[in-house]
């Protein structure tokens, strides 16, 4: 799409540049909650842009990240299965849990599929009759349609051999435990960008009312990005607290509803564990008991356990925005891109994976 | 991760309201040509719209003159500055 260049141009960066300057009254403290947002504000320098007195934080943007160790756990045992297929998104095959990852799980014979998307892991369970393919769903508010509509179309289609380890959370709880946390300072939240697609712009209203946070959704190019910082700069300089949509040709003010409706058909909420956060109420998803047959946990009788995280990791930190990755004592020493420690290292999306990259 | 280029609408298959044949479309960017399911668009596109996608479903449809109209807010944002 060539309009796109203009959400590039170095004109139009510049010009929010001066304009973000000219806002910029106080030190201010913005976060962001969306792993795209994270490498996007990375890859595009974005911070050596802003003046001084900005500052981006990363929150829990990153899926992968803020699974629990005892997940990632339940995952390779489940690949370690007789007559299992795993599949599963590309950045959760690296990420450690107690004893390995899945990647070291296939080394060891495990079956682990990668796939882009949900509808590959069934045409996956088509194509392997005498195999049970369990998909790992994981992911926010974005991904969790497109594995209901492939759940709605296996149960349509009888796909027998298929089912679904549902480890899907939802933002706006963690938004509010995050939050509700007296110790972390932000002026305002720059809101996620296909997240918001999903639940709408309006989805931020309680935030911003209760906390009385600016809340802007922006986009991933830097001229989105930059407006985005803008917008919430210009609010907390005029002391207002509201929701504003800077991403407004992919983000409407109420979302998708097909998209929520086909969700909740599948889905129901319910208490979820994030690494960091702890439980939050009613931030995961689970399958409705109509699917029942479709549920990894129910099929495999999958139970809860609570692991610790790997010794003196931070990532718990470092997705609550609460510590950087250089203050983590294994950071770019004993955890690296190549052999992780935790998750905030392995993820695409990662904030130490960002910052072990690009530095800063 | 997200794709953040929309892609255009180059082939529409199958009926929104067909129970058993999910609906998909040919979309392009780029030079890269790709499959995507429609079950959970916001409104069903034509070709020569755009589709946001996401793990291979498209999750928004935008016409050309809504991208035309976003575009033209941005410039307007980012003209005034330079006053």
């Amino acid at each position: 799409m060539k309009e796109l260049d203009l959400y590039r141009d170095p004109r139009a960066v510049e010009a929010l540049v001066k304009r973000i300057r000219s806002v910029a009254v106080r030190p201010m403290q913005f976060m962001e909650v969306c792993g795209t947002h994270t490498m996007s504000i990375f890859r595009y320098g974005v911070k050596d842009l802003l003046p001084s007195e900005i500052q981006l934080i990363s929150g829990p943007g990153c899926p992968v990240c803020v699974t629990p160790a005892g997940e990632i756990d339940q995952m390779i045992n489940l690949s370690l299965m007789d007559g299992v297929i795993v599949a599963s998104f590309g950045d959760l095959v690296r990420v450690p849990g107690t004893r390995g990852s899945l990647a070291d799980a296939r080394a060891q014979g495990a079956r682990v599929e990668i796939v882009y998307s949900p509808a590959d892991a069934l045409e996956l369970a088509r194509h392997e009759p005498s195999k049970t393919v369990v998909f790992l769903g994981i992911g926010f508010e974005t991904t969790v349609p497109a594995v209901a509509a492939t759940m709605l179309q296996a149960a349509r289609d009888e796909v027998e051999n298929f089912c679904v380890f549902s480890s899907h959370k939802l933002m706006p709880p963690a938004l509010h435990a995050l939050l509700s946390d007296p110790s972390l300072k932000v002026d305002g939240l720059l809101c996620p960008g296909h997240v918001s697609t999903v639940i709408g712009a309006k989805a931020y209203e309680p935030v911003a009312e209760k906390y009385g946070l600016p809340c802007v959704v922006a986009g991933f190019e830097p001229g989105d990005i930059l407006q985005g910082v803008y917008m919430l700069a210009r609010q907390a300089a005029e002391g207002r607290h509201e929701v504003e949509n800077a991403y407004s040709r992919a983000v409407l003010w109420q979302g998708n509803q097909r998209a929520r409706r086909i969700t909740e058909m599948v889905f129901k909420p319910g208490d979820a564990g994030w690494r960091g956060l702890g439980k939050v109420e009613a931030s995961g998803l689970f399958l409705r008991n109509e699917f029942s047959s479709l549920d990894a946990r129910k099929r495999f009788a999958l139970t809860d356990k609570d692991v610790p995280e790997p010794y003196g990791c931070l990532c718990g930190q470092v997705i609550k925005g609460m510590a950087l990755p250089a203050s983590c004592p294994h950071f770019s020493k004993s955890c690296t891109p190549l052999s992780p420690v935790g998750p905030c290292m392995v993820s695409s999306e990662g904030t130490c994976a960002a910052y072990y990259k690009y530095g800063g | 991760m997200c794709l953040a280029v929309p892609m255009k609408v180059t082939r529409v298959e199958g009926d929104p309201d067909d129970f058993f044949m999910p609906p998909s479309a040919m979309v392009e960017a780029g030079g890269v040509s790709q499959q995507v399911r429609l079950d959970i668009v916001d409104r069903f596109p034509d070709v020569g719209d755009y589709v946001i996608v996401h793990a291979g479903f498209a999750i928004r449809t935008l016409r050309p003159e809504e991208a035309k109209k976003s575009l033209e807010l941005f410039q307007e944002m980012t003209q005034l500055a330079g006053e």
